[in-house]
């Protein structure tokens, strides 16, 4: 079932349109990607979903009621832009905050214990937020997120300014989440993160969606019959034994080995690569080449070949 | 509503707790008191001789005008017409008339003057003539208790029985003997002054709510916010939080300014008096030999009593009730009409620096009407002090400005109904540009823009 759909959704500034008959739909209890470069109109569709905006036309719909004013309780919500008031201490901030999401001051208060306990923050409640280090605060910003148990989640570049050890305590905050039944739909530029959380995706490129499904229906279908095989015994050009049909894309000795890019013609398996080449060399390992999210996502919107593309665009 | 409840009380208690507010607090009213009692002082210290003709009609008061460095006294006998005919020729600074009463103690009189009368003169009237009238009550009152021997009677029941208020109005007399009422000083000096400080306040709370919407944006917590409230909600919550924060502020500058009035004062006038009234009683009551001796005692503490005296009745000439609840109105709406607009100009900016060019249409009509203050006080029922009591924009500072003079409640009440008509257009408006001004980053805004967002539908 899902948690959560959009229709159509279209929404104009003046003269500029930012979002164009988008249409979505999240899985009960999955994380999905909404991904798409700087300015392609997903933080609009973001603040749609709050209802920080409205849209001039099309409909969403939460658990499969039209959604509410009501609903932004059932919403949690980590902006990309965020930030604290700096001169207030973080405990009174963070109950104040976790009082408009509705919660009474009681709730608020055992379970913001709770999770200042589990993140060992325990010690900042008294302080002021220009006290804390940026990753300090992102960390006091996203128990507020959470505090009201909602059932959507949404997280804006939820990894950005947290060090490598603070990643990994929110990544696995994030797939507890999941596992407790919270739908979280998560926006970012961050493609690892995309392949290790995600379970399905949207693409938006220039206020249009332009690719989702689940994340591994995509990637078979952007691979390219790619494999890599590595093998020793060998010196020379596996071109030299190898059919026509067989392209060679790239070949290089690694210390003692031997490693190939081989792209099987179309209704060959991986098996066929095989036949051909074990009466030539020792083979060691083959693999194949499944397309990163990071090249599905360059190759989609700049509609340029990925292998040429990666380099230039490390941080698109 | 709990949430705009929630909002209202984080702006409140964040800056109520400041130090910046206790500290304004304490100072505000030293410095009220002293903008109270400094002028009264200052204007006692000119040394021009004023001559001052006096017609009793009652006989109570002959010799008791001491005459001062000051101001000399001499008394007439003639009729108030031929008097007032020959002072507009003399060159006497005032006429102080006395009507005779039937039955009751005299406790009205009229001051003629060419110009203004001078605050000093007047006070010191009004005081010789209430202790006089007190004088004769108690002497009246001492009379009663020989002949009803009833000793129960405290000190304080006898002072509080003879406490006596007699009211002076003051005219002024043109060259061509034309009469018109005229003002005293004091009216001027809190005209001015609760003028002066609406505009201060409005601009002081005003310029909070902007700077509280700039932190918000520059925090980045805006967004954090919006999905939990409305935008309205928020710019409401915020506006009134500091409203209420700008009247505590008041009342405790109103509380402490009086304690310290009060203070100044009573230290020299409240204990002097009684005292030297009991000691009249005292004096009057044994008929001892010491008598005289006494009465000089007290009469030597004169000089200090009547200092002070005139600071009192100064202000006792003011209707306070009426000036404080015309200020709390024309202090709040003023001040909403202006953080609404206020808090829209902070939506539309990434930085104070940029506040500049939205800032303009806010302060000139304020300014104006502080430019515009010393015109109307020399013609309070003028046109100009008509109309700008009334537009909104101007009503708050200017309408202050009028009402120690008295205005028509007509005036009034229109000038309220347009600065509440004035709150809520400013506030739909305002809500149309902040809702959208909040969430706009990196983007140099101009008035065009504004009135695109004024037309967005959401």
């Amino acid at each position: 079932m899902d948690l959560f759909i959009a229709k159509n959704v279209t929404k104009t500034f003046s003269n500029h349109r930012a979002l164009d008959n988008v249409s979505i739909h999240v899985p009960e209890g999955s994380i999905f990607g909404l991904l798409g470069p700087n300015g392609a109109g997903k933080t609009t569709f973001i603040r749609i979903v709050n209802r920080i905006l409205a849209p001039d036309s099309g409909e969403l719909f939460l658990m499969g009621r039209p959604l509410s004013p009501s609903d932004i309780s059932m919403i949690g919500y980590l902006p990309e832009e965020r930030g604290l008031y700096k001169k207030m201490k973080v405990g009174e901030q963070a109950l104040y905050l976790a009082q408009l999401k509705g919660l009474s001051h009681h709730d608020a208060q055992k379970r913001l214990s709770y999770w200042f306990e589990k993140f060992e923050i325990k010690t900042w409640w008294n302080r002021k937020v220009e006290e804390l280090s940026k990753g300090m605060q992102q960390k006091v910003q996203f128990i507020i997120t959470i505090i009201h148990e909602p059932k959507l989640l949404i997280f804006d570049e939820p990894f950005s300014g947290f060090d490598p050890i603070n990643v990994n305590l929110l990544k696995e905050e994030i797939l507890e989440l999941k596992k407790k039944g919270a739908t979280i739909i998560f926006s970012t530029h961050n493609m690892e993160s995309v392949e290790e959380l995600c379970d399905t995706i949207a693409l938006i490129d220039n206020s249009k969606k332009i690719l989702d499904g689940n994340v591994w229906e995509i990637k078979k279908t952007y691979k390219t019959n790619t494999f890599e095989v590595q093998f020793t015994k060998f010196e020379g050009d596996t071109r030299s034994f190898l059919p026509t049909a067989f392209e060679v894309l790239e070949q290089s000795p690694e210390n003692e080995h031997f490693k190939a890019k081989i792209r099987i013609p179309a209704g060959a398996t991986p098996n066929d690569l095989i036949r051909e080449m074990l009466p030539h060399v020792m083979i060691q390992s083959v693999n194949e080449i499944i397309p990163s999210m990071n090249d599905i996502f360059i190759r989609t919107v700049t509609g340029q070949n990925p292998d040429t593309a990666t380099s230039r665009n490390e941080h698109p | 509503m709990n949430k705009i409840f929630l909002i209202i009380r984080r702006e409140y208690l964040t800056r109520v707790k400041k130090r910046s507010f206790i500290v304004m607090t304490i100072l505000g009213p030293l410095l009220m008191a002293a903008i109270v009692i400094v002028p009264v002082y200052i204007a006692t210290m000119s040394n021009e001789v004023k001559t001052v003709s006096v017609i009793d009609e009652t006989g109570f008061f002959y010799g008791k005008f001491k005459d001062s460095e000051a101001v000399k006294f001499h008394y007439l006998v003639t009729d108030v017409g031929s008097a007032k005919a020959t002072f507009t020729k003399s060159g006497d600074y005032a006429l102080l008339y006395i009507p005779k009463t039937e039955l009751t103690l005299p406790t009205t009189a009229i001051l003629y003057s060419k110009s203004q009368v001078n605050i000093n003169v007047k006070s010191y009237v009004k005081n010789v003539m209430t202790k006089q009238v007190e004088e004769l009550k108690l002497e009246a009152k001492i009379r009663d208790l020989k002949i009803s021997e009833d000793a129960k009677l405290t000190t304080d029941d006898i002072l509080r029985s003879i406490k006596a208020s007699v009211n002076i109005s003051t005219i002024k007399i043109g060259e061509e003997g034309k009469e018109e009422k005229s003002y005293p000083e004091v009216s001027m000096v809190l005209a001015l002054f609760s003028g002066i400080l609406i505009y201060f306040f409005i601009f002081m709370f005003g310029a909070q709510v902007m700077r509280g919407v700039i932190e918000e944006k520059t925090n980045r917590i805006i967004e954090v916010i919006v999905s939990s409230v409305k935008p309205f909600q928020l710019m409401m919550g915020k506006i009134t939080g500091i409203g209420l924060v700008g009247l505590t502020q008041f009342l405790l500058w109103v509380l402490f300014t009086g304690a310290i009035v009060i203070g100044v004062t009573s230290s020299f006038s409240t204990k002097v008096k009684s005292a030297d009234m009991t000691q009249q009683l005292i004096t009057q009551q044994k008929q001892g030999p010491n008598a005289m001796q006494l009465q000089n005692a007290s009469d030597s503490t004169n000089v200090e009593r009547e200092q002070s005296n005139e600071v009192i009745s100064a202000i006792e000439s003011i209707d306070f009730t009426v000036m404080i609840g015309m200020f709390i109105f024309f202090f709040l709406f003023g001040y909403l009409l202006y953080a609404a607009l206020f808090a829209a100009v902070g939506s539309a900016v990434d930085s104070e620096a940029d506040t500049q060019q939205f800032m303009l249409p806010l302060t000139v009509p304020l300014i104006l009407s502080i430019v515009m203050a010393q015109y109307v006080i020399q013609e309070p029922q003028g046109p100009i002090a008509f109309w700008f009591s009334i537009i909104p924009f101007t009503s708050p500072v200017i309408m202050m400005i009028r009402i120690p003079f008295g205005v028509p409640y007509f005036q009034v009440i229109l000038s309220m109904v347009l600065l509440v008509a004035g709150f809520l257009g400013a506030t739909w408006m305002a809500a149309k540009i902040y809702r959208t001004g909040i969430l706009m980053y990196g983007k140099k805004v101009s008035y065009k823009e504004l009135w695109k967002w004024l037309k967005y539908k959401n």
